[in-house]
């Protein structure tokens, strides 16, 4: 039986030369992920280990972004925690702030994620660097602290649903709305324990920006992974950030999958999750009444990379913020940040009347900044929409692209750019 | 070993947002976790649940974040035992690494009331309704889960495979 992309890539890791689905593997990892959330609790695990060292300090990646610059004395001392055990054991690559990005972006863009790794990570959005042609999977603290010490980890190999992409997009659609669009249509727990494979003449519309996008919201559909083939957009995109050496694996002609799928980007319009799931989905054109907002965000693991404020400063351009409305930037990275600044994008933000924050999590998780009060509502480009996710138990959020939640910080109410 | 206990019902999708809040995870201590368990749905919950009780859902529970801080939070609670009709693949692992007793059963997810009495034997994975007196027989974890679960969880199961 052919084996899916994601399965020759775990049984490479497994070194096996053939894996089913259901198979219990233990892989070789390439890279271990925590960030200053998830990391303290690994850490607290890792000294449970009779051996307490870590199996390869080139391969853990430590990223403070939820809750930094520190928001409060609780989470400037786990940072701290977090900053010691990284220095007691020389990790390579520990990201604080002025260096750190938030870790999905961030990842990537150090050039730490090349095709064919198996990466885990300590956060749910791991799942993001499959756009490479990686397995890379969301995992909790202990595993991350097993990963840590031993250089492997346990898997279920998964079965597959394939997507086979096909048409191009027009211009305001984006990755964004193509996974809103799935995720609308199989429900969040549509892939449940499994991956997702991309495929199809499509995907070479997609930017990887795209693509990092998509991958990084398989988890929202339940999925183990999500995951692109490799083309020359992918190479181009390894060669400028990494020196590391890729993997090219390909799913095989006559790999089995539970169901497929074929996405026509050309039809894809503007599409808005409604609380509070994010398969709760509609097309802008769709919304019969108007949904007033209090709030925009644009940034995140999922849409906070150049060619995401690209869209936004291009619609933001010569036009205003809504008053009343708080329309919030957060570039991804530091190098996004920069770029962000030389393109002119930031004096656009801030003359439309948006705020800009260096990188983090923040107003996603409902962490810190751009919390919402009772009855309020925000449209955003971060990934999830549960009740209380960005603040008050009784407030609103409404995922959508870039593109959307520009127009509708101008227009005080949920519209594509078309409606400008 | 079993666990036996009043139910505490919830639907599908719960989310790991409103298992425990974002807004605590400053802090990594299961108490002060556990007094934040499910308020966002359910502020009765944490006033009302006892060591040994019982929560039972529907599809998917523990979706969204990786946060371990959930299933402490259950554990930290007094929870012996979660069943559901899935679970968010996430949230099993953390559950069997951190050694919080979890059971798949689609029939008995559905059918158990809030407030029942039920008790799960994990050696048979027979799951009792003795409110109702139904019976049903849940999705027993494979060899490799359960040796972790016997060692008491992930890192003394690999402290003890370094041994041999």
């Amino acid at each position: 039986m052919g084996m899916t992309m994601t399965q020759k890539i775990l049984a490479a890791a497994a070194g096996l030369d053939s894996v089913v689905p259901g198979q219990l593997i233990e892989a070789k990892l390439d890279l271990v992920l925590g960030n200053d959330i998830t990391t303290p609790v690994a850490i607290n695990e890792m000294e449970r280990f009779d051996n307490k060292s870590v199996y390869d300090r080139d391969k853990i990646a430590l990223v403070m972004d939820h809750f930094i610059p520190n928001k409060d004395i609780k989470s400037a001392e786990n940072c701290k925690c977090v900053r010691e055990f990284a220095a007691k054991h020389d990790i390579t690559n520990y990201f604080d702030v002025g260096e750190m990005g938030i870790e999905h972006a961030l990842v990537p863009e150090k050039g730490l994620a090349v095709a064919g790794d198996v990466i885990i990570g300590a956060d749910s959005h791991t799942c993001t660097y499959g756009a490479l042609g990686a397995f890379s999977t969301g995992v909790g603290s202990t595993d991350m602290a097993a990963g840590m010490s031993t250089g492997q980890s346990w898997f279920k190999v998964p079965s597959a649903i394939k997507f086979n992409l096909v048409g191009k997009p027009s211009k305001w659609v984006s990755g964004k709305d193509v996974i809103l669009h799935i995720i609308g249509k199989i429900g969040v727990d549509g892939a449940l324990y499994k991956s997702m494979e991309f495929a199809g003449e499509g995907v070479k519309y997609l930017s990887m920006d795209d693509r990092f996008t998509i991958a990084n919201m398989a988890i929202e559909a339940g999925g183990k992974n999500g995951i692109f083939p490799v083309d020359d957009q992918t190479i181009a995109y390894m060669k400028e950030h990494s020196a590391r050496e890729y993997k090219i694996f390909e799913a095989d002609a006559d790999a089995e999958y539970d169901e497929e799928y074929t996405i026509d980007l050309s039809a894809l319009e503007s599409t808005v999750a409604f609380p509070h799931l994010p398969e709760n989905t509609k097309t802008v054109k769709e919304i019969t009444e108007p949904v007033a907002v209090d709030q925009a965000v644009i940034g995140s693991c999922t849409n906070g990379r150049i060619s995401d404020l690209r869209i936004a400063a291009e619609i933001l351009k010569g036009r205003k913020v809504k008053k009343n409305l708080r329309c919030i930037v957060i570039p991804a990275t530091q190098a996004v940040y920069l770029q962000a600044l030389e393109e002119g994008l930031l004096k656009i933000f801030i003359e439309a009347g948006a705020v800009v924050s260096t990188p983090t999590c923040g107003p996603c998780l409902g962490g810190y900044m751009g919390v919402l009060a009772e009855g309020e509502r925000c449209i955003s480009t971060t990934n999830r929409n549960f009740v209380g996710r960005m603040g008050h138990v009784k407030s609103e959020v409404y995922l959508a692209s870039p593109a959307v939640a520009a127009a509708s910080a101008v227009l005080g109410r949920i519209a594509s750019p078309e409606d400008l | 070993m079993k666990a036996k206990g009043r139910v505490f019902k919830f639907g599908d999708n719960v989310d790991t947002d409103v298992i425990i809040p974002a807004r605590y995870l400053n802090s990594t201590d299961p108490k002060e976790l556990a007094s934040h368990c499910m308020e966002d749905i359910d502020t009765g919950f944490i006033k009302q649940v006892k060591k040994g009780d019982i929560m039972v859902a529907n599809k998917n529970f523990g979706c969204g974040s990786s946060r371990e801080h959930a299933p402490l939070a259950i554990k930290a609670a007094g929870i012996d035992c979660v069943i559901a009709e899935t679970f968010a693949r996430i949230f099993y692992r953390n559950a069997i690494n951190i050694g919080l007793a979890i059971i798949e059963c689609p029939e008995a997810a559905k059918e158990i009331a809030a407030d029942d009495e039920v008790e799960v034997d994990f050696d048979t994975g027979i799951i009792t309704d003795v409110t109702t007196g139904k019976c049903w027989q849940g999705q027993p974890f494979p060899e490799f889960m359960q040796n972790i679960i016997r060692q008491g969880g992930l890192v003394p199961y690999i402290n003890s495979k370094n041994k041999e």
